[in-house]
């Protein structure tokens, strides 16, 4: 099969592989249709997170058909057309059976603190992922679900991880009736957690970024107020201003490790690897919010120390609360806002990407070219 | 005379937008407002259902010893089977699983193994029949499909002020690397006409 893999920071290209084989009972082999890149890929991209190995496939984002399942499978069958959560989990630990899914205790032998993604590292389990012609699903009785007749495989690919990410990412903050809510970061994950504001009932907000053409579908796609940060002497203080001196009830930070904004963060963060990720937007979120305001952080730090200010945090009496997404937790009530119109995720979708032309695809995300924002890569195509 | 701002009073200065207003104006605006809507509230759902049909799953079997944290208590029952260590890049990975999650060393390590396995695959590509391209496989040409002059000029971005630091990531070890071995075989031609 073709398949994308790492060859170290900043280089990918296309290889053959062997199809993967069932390796557990409960496996299912899906032939991917539709895959993305995420932001958080870059970050493999980039050699940040611990423990990448030259020669595996990247991709926690795809959707497809099953191929191929293990003898204990009842779920799902060869042929199903299907839409597998970007986390892998057993159904059955101590955090699974509480809804912790992405906390699994019994997929990850290389860190107790993360549990298992596709395509995501050696830390995160150690899976080859779904930039690639087939994939292997483990625990295909609990991840997968079969995609709905009326859904459109787009949105069911954006379902996988970015659009309930950033609904979850809403939800952290303890949205009430009327609160302002900044998000930093107008990426996917950041443009559905703005939008999911409304849904929780934020009365305001607001999304920071650099990039202007992601400001712009901020307001359109997000109805969202926009700053762009790199206009302002001090984002922070702009925030106090516009919020009247409090500072915002809640703030998302949807940027997570390769966050811009200081130079010295960014540089020892994403090119030196001395941090686990660029804590800037992290550090605005607890300087812009207000006391005994809440921050939500959805956007992904690697597992080695980052420069927080944590003193502020504690003295300004916030709440902190983050986690990797659940997703299928998200599924039935985000399949009823898709239904009822509230959401369409796939219109952030600006790239159709060919497996073929992945390389290609990696730099133009990783260099923020050509107004892209959420590039889908296709299997099969030249 | 200028307004108190909200924080020095007990009140928002600010007023609010009605529900009504939001409403009107944001699709689906409030649906989600009772917290019991909301799918991660609480965040805990003891029994919750998931499709799984065992109590502990049935283990997959270990093709190779599979290194794993020393903070977990068992081999977990399913992992993940791409690449393994191998190498030099493998013997520091190995070491690497001695320490626990909590220590810097554990992490230093994985990340310094990181790189040299890059290079042990560099190395070995060139013995191959598809050596590693470092053109190709940075796809630097969608600078010139996908407006890389376009992107950025004009544009308050402000990660310009760090991507010239990106090519020298990239180049600079191939650039030494070649600087390198062009004085090793100079040097080797010089020994060979003494």
């Amino acid at each position: 099969m073709r398949a994308m893999v790492y060859r170290g920071p900043y280089k990918v290209r296309v290889e053959e592989k062997d199809i993967p084989k069932i390796e557990h009972p409960n496996d299912a082999i899906v032939r991917v249709s539709k895959g993305a890149i995420c932001g958080s890929d870059l970050h493999l991209y980039h050699g940040m997170m611990p423990d990448t190995r030259v020669g595996m496939t990247f991709g926690h984002e795809f959707v497809g058909t099953v191929h191929e399942v293990g003898s204990s499978v009842r779920n799902v069958a060869v042929g199903d057309r299907v839409m597998v959560p970007f986390n892998i989990y057993c159904g059955s630990c101590y955090f699974c059976s509480r809804g912790l899914y992405s906390n699994c205790h019994n997929v990850n032998p290389n860190a107790t603190a993360v549990g298992g993604i596709y395509g995501y590292s050696h830390t995160c389990g150690g899976y080859d992922g779904g930039q690639a012609e087939f994939v292997r699903v483990p625990f295909a009785d609990v991840g997968p679900s079969k995609i709905p007749d009326w859904m459109d495989e787009e949105d069911a690919v954006l379902l996988t991880d970015a659009c309930p990410t950033g609904y979850f990412g809403a939800q952290l903050g303890d949205i009430e009736a009327g609160d302002t809510v900044v998000v930093f970061g107008a990426g996917p994950v950041g443009l559905f957690a703005a939008k999911s504001s409304w849904l929780m009932g934020a009365g305001r907000v607001i999304v920071i970024d650099h990039l202007e053409y992601r400001l712009e579908k901020a307001r359109t796609f997000a109805h969202a107020e926009t700053y762009n940060f790199a206009e302002y002497d001090d984002i922070v203080v702009h925030l106090k201003k516009e919020t009247d001196y409090l500072g915002a009830d809640v703030v998302i930070d949807a940027v997570g490790a390769e966050a811009d904004g200081n130079f010295l963060q960014h540089v020892t963060s994403s090119k030196f690897k001395l941090q686990g990720g660029s804590p800037i937007a992290l550090n605005w979120a607890i300087d812009s919010v207000r006391k005994g305001g809440t921050v939500s952080v959805v956007g992904a730090y690697g597992p080695i120390f980052s420069a927080v200010k944590f003193g502020d945090a504690m003295n300004k009496g916030l709440t902190l609360r983050m986690n990797q997404c659940p997703v299928k937790r998200q599924w039935p009530r985000l399949f009823e806002h898709i239904q009822n119109g509230y959401l369409k995720p796939s219109d952030l979708v600006t790239h159709r990407i060919p497996l073929e032309h992945i390389a290609e695809g990696y730099h133009m995300f990783s260099a923020k070219l050509d107004n892209i924002i959420k590039p889908l890569v296709v299997a099969g195509q030249s | 005379m200028t307004e108190t701002a909200t924080p020095y009073i007990s009140d928002k200065r600010t007023p609010k937008k009605s529900a009504e207003d939001l409403r009107a104006q944001i699709p689906g605006w409030g649906a989600d407002l009772d917290p019991a809507d909301r799918p991660s509230y609480p965040r805990e759902q003891p029994g919750i259902e998931t499709g799984a049909h065992w109590d502990f799953p049935e283990r997959q079997p270990e093709k190779w010893p599979r290194e794993r944290s020393v903070e977990h208590a068992l081999l977990p029952p399913v992992f993940g089977t791409s690449t393994p260590p191998a190498g030099a890049s493998g013997a520091i990975r190995r070491h690497a699983y001695k320490y626990s999650e909590g220590r810097a060393a554990h992490w230093l390590l994985l990340v310094a193994a990181d790189r040299v396995d890059a290079w042990e695959h560099h190395l070995k590509s060139f013995a191959a029949l598809r050596p590693d391209n470092p053109i190709t496989e940075t796809g630097v040409a969608a600078e010139f499909r996908r407006g890389g002059l376009s992107s950025r000029i004009g544009q308050k971005r402000a990660d310009t002020d760090h991507q010239w630091i990106d090519p020298i990531i990239v180049g600079a070890p191939w650039v030494l690397g070649a600087a390198g071995l062009a004085a090793a075989l100079k040097a080797l031609g010089k020994h060979r006409t003494t």
